[in-house]
């Protein structure tokens, strides 16, 4: 009962929003990529010695990630870090700096 | 390329002329949500800066007293002499060029039923949500002895200021004889960036060695351990050996009392320690403009919804930073900066009538340095969990141990990590 309620709220927003005022309500940038942003710059760019992770593909990202959970990478704090994150998450993460330039 | 006919451009000045006789910040007042932000440290600074970059559809403004901001990170490398105060103050400037309303005022009050800030200087702000974003206050009296004036002789250095403090204590160190002693009380948990005490007594320790070789560090914990000790304990014994004392509470650490006049620290079985310059890091709460709104439970601390933020005593008021009850996330400035952009999605997202976002994750990597070239770190990605927060299983967790000959680059490499990191939180806060 409950649910159908924000269904239909949900559903009475988007009808009378224009598309690009729906677009805005969301972020545009995936929470879960801006724990990433503390230590690898603004959208991944890299910070002095932290390197960047922007325009790293989609497979590599998700390869690379793989390699740091199982401490088959070198690493410093990203292997405890990649034990922290599903694969859904980490695909997410994927998509979203394969898409940064 | 768009050509205006005369009578096209006509009407289009005048309707411009016309648009420009109100404020256009009244007509976004009217037009928009107002969100507020109260506190403009690493959680506030970093609510405004995102909600301003994501959500253009409300009207942001920060209240914050001050103009510059100074950073409680990397505080104790002005101590050690790595760093000055002016590279770790910045300004709010770049907010305000992304549109965030600066308010440099006192938030002295806030009605929660009328959804009211009092300033003081003396007008009323109103808002939709509220982030609040206050930091801690320092429990005066809670440690005997130890009151305003008290800490004029024996600095906190833990809430920064304008970096006062922080100067006091850099300059009682630069005075401190060879072969004196420096004190430290260390509180109890939880408070404010629990690695921070064994930072500064690294840093401080590596500010002796070069300087006053024959000093010492007395350092008395009201806890039995600590975060990242196994490390600092490695690292104090292979390059400061018998420079630092640490005594933890079943040692009789616990400082009870403390006299600025006769420079005593006395423990819970009274034992009084007699030391040149004394650090007194002491018991803490959220700040008190939240206690005053009638947030804080009987801890001192704001319970709070942790997939929301919403404070749990009063609806349409997200608190962030360290002013909430997050354990087992520590009170970090990563953590503030991490969990604002959750609190201010979901803050949106009511306003709007939608579901706050689902499964977030909170991050934290809190890096310490022990000396130059030398750094170390505790990660930790925690979601909400049915009451509170929770650690994710199997992950996070502080840098590996062993002698510096084998762990040099790891050391090393964590140093300049560090550093990034501050870079990059300033930048995702203030930038």
């Amino acid at each position: 009962m409950r649910s159908s309620g924000v269904a239909a709220m949900l559903l009475a927003s988007v009808v009378t929003t224009t598309p690009a005022l729906a677009q805005q309500q969301q972020p545009s940038v995936p929470l879960i990529a801006q724990g990433c942003a503390g230590c690898h710059g603004q959208n991944g760019a890299g910070q002095g010695a932290t390197p960047p992770i922007a325009g790293t593909s989609r497979d590599e990202f998700i390869k690379i990630w793989a390699a740091f959970r199982a401490n088959e990478r070198p690493a410093t704090i990203m292997n405890r870090i990649a034990r922290g994150y599903t694969d859904a998450e980490v695909a997410a993460l994927a998509d979203h700096f394969a898409a940064r330039r | 390329m768009t050509i205006l006919t005369r009578r096209r451009f006509t009407a289009l000045a005048s309707a411009l002329a016309g648009a420009s006789v109100l404020s256009p910040h009244v007509v976004r007042a009217q037009t928009r949500p107002r969100l507020v932000i109260i506190g403009g440290g690493f959680g506030g600074a970093s609510a405004a800066r995102f909600a301003r970059l994501q959500f253009p559809q409300v009207d942001v403004t920060l209240i914050e007293p001050k103009t510059t901001f100074v950073t409680c990170p990397y505080g104790n490398l002005v101590l050690e002499g790595a760093r000055t105060l002016p590279q770790i103050s910045h300004s709010y400037d770049r907010l305000k060029a992304r549109g965030v309303n600066l308010v440099h005022d006192w938030a002295d009050a806030i009605d929660p039923a009328t959804r009211t800030i009092r300033l003081r200087g003396g007008t009323a702000l109103s808002y939709d949500k509220l982030i609040l974003s206050p930091g801690i206050a320092i429990r005066w009296g809670a440690l005997a002895g130890y009151d305003e004036a008290a800490a004029e002789v024996f600095p906190h250095a833990w809430v920064p200021g304008s970096g006062e403090q922080t100067t006091l204590l850099r300059r009682q160190l630069e005075a401190l004889p060879d072969g004196g002693v420096f004190g430290m009380a260390i509180p109890a948990n939880p408070f404010r960036c629990p690695p921070g005490p064994y930072e500064r007594i690294s840093m401080v320790a590596s500010y002796l060695k070069k300087h006053k070789p024959r000093a010492k560090i007395l350092a008395l914990d009201a806890k039995e351990a600590f975060s990242k000790q196994n490390l600092f304990q490695d690292a104090w014994t292979e390059l400061y050996p018998g420079l630092i004392e640490w005594v933890p509470s079943n040692r009789d650490g616990r400082v009870v009392r403390v006299d600025p006049r006769e420079k005593v620290l006395e423990t819970e079985f009274g034992t009084r320690h007699r030391v040149d310059v004394a650090n007194v890091i002491p018991p803490q709460s959220a700040a008190k403009i939240a206690i005053d709104a009638g947030l804080a439970n009987e801890t001192g601390w704001v319970p709070v919804n942790p997939r929301t933020f919403e404070a749990t005593r009063a609806q349409h008021i997200h608190v962030i930073g360290d002013a909430n009850v997050g354990q087992p996330m520590p009170k970090s400035g990563y953590i503030a900066n991490s969990t604002s952009k959750q609190a201010v999605a979901s803050a949106v997202a009511l306003l709007e009538g939608r579901e706050p976002p689902a499964s977030p994750v909170y991050f934290n990597t809190c890096y310490s340095h022990v000396a130059d070239d030398y750094g170390i770190s505790v990660v930790g990605v925690f979601r909400p969990g049915e009451t509170g927060f929770v650690e994710t299983p199997n992950s996070g967790g502080v840098s590996p141990r062993g002698p510096l000959a084998e762990r040099r680059e790891q050391r090393r490499l964590e140093a300049l990590y560090a550093d990034a990191w501050y870079a990059s939180i300033v930048e995702d806060a203030f930038g």
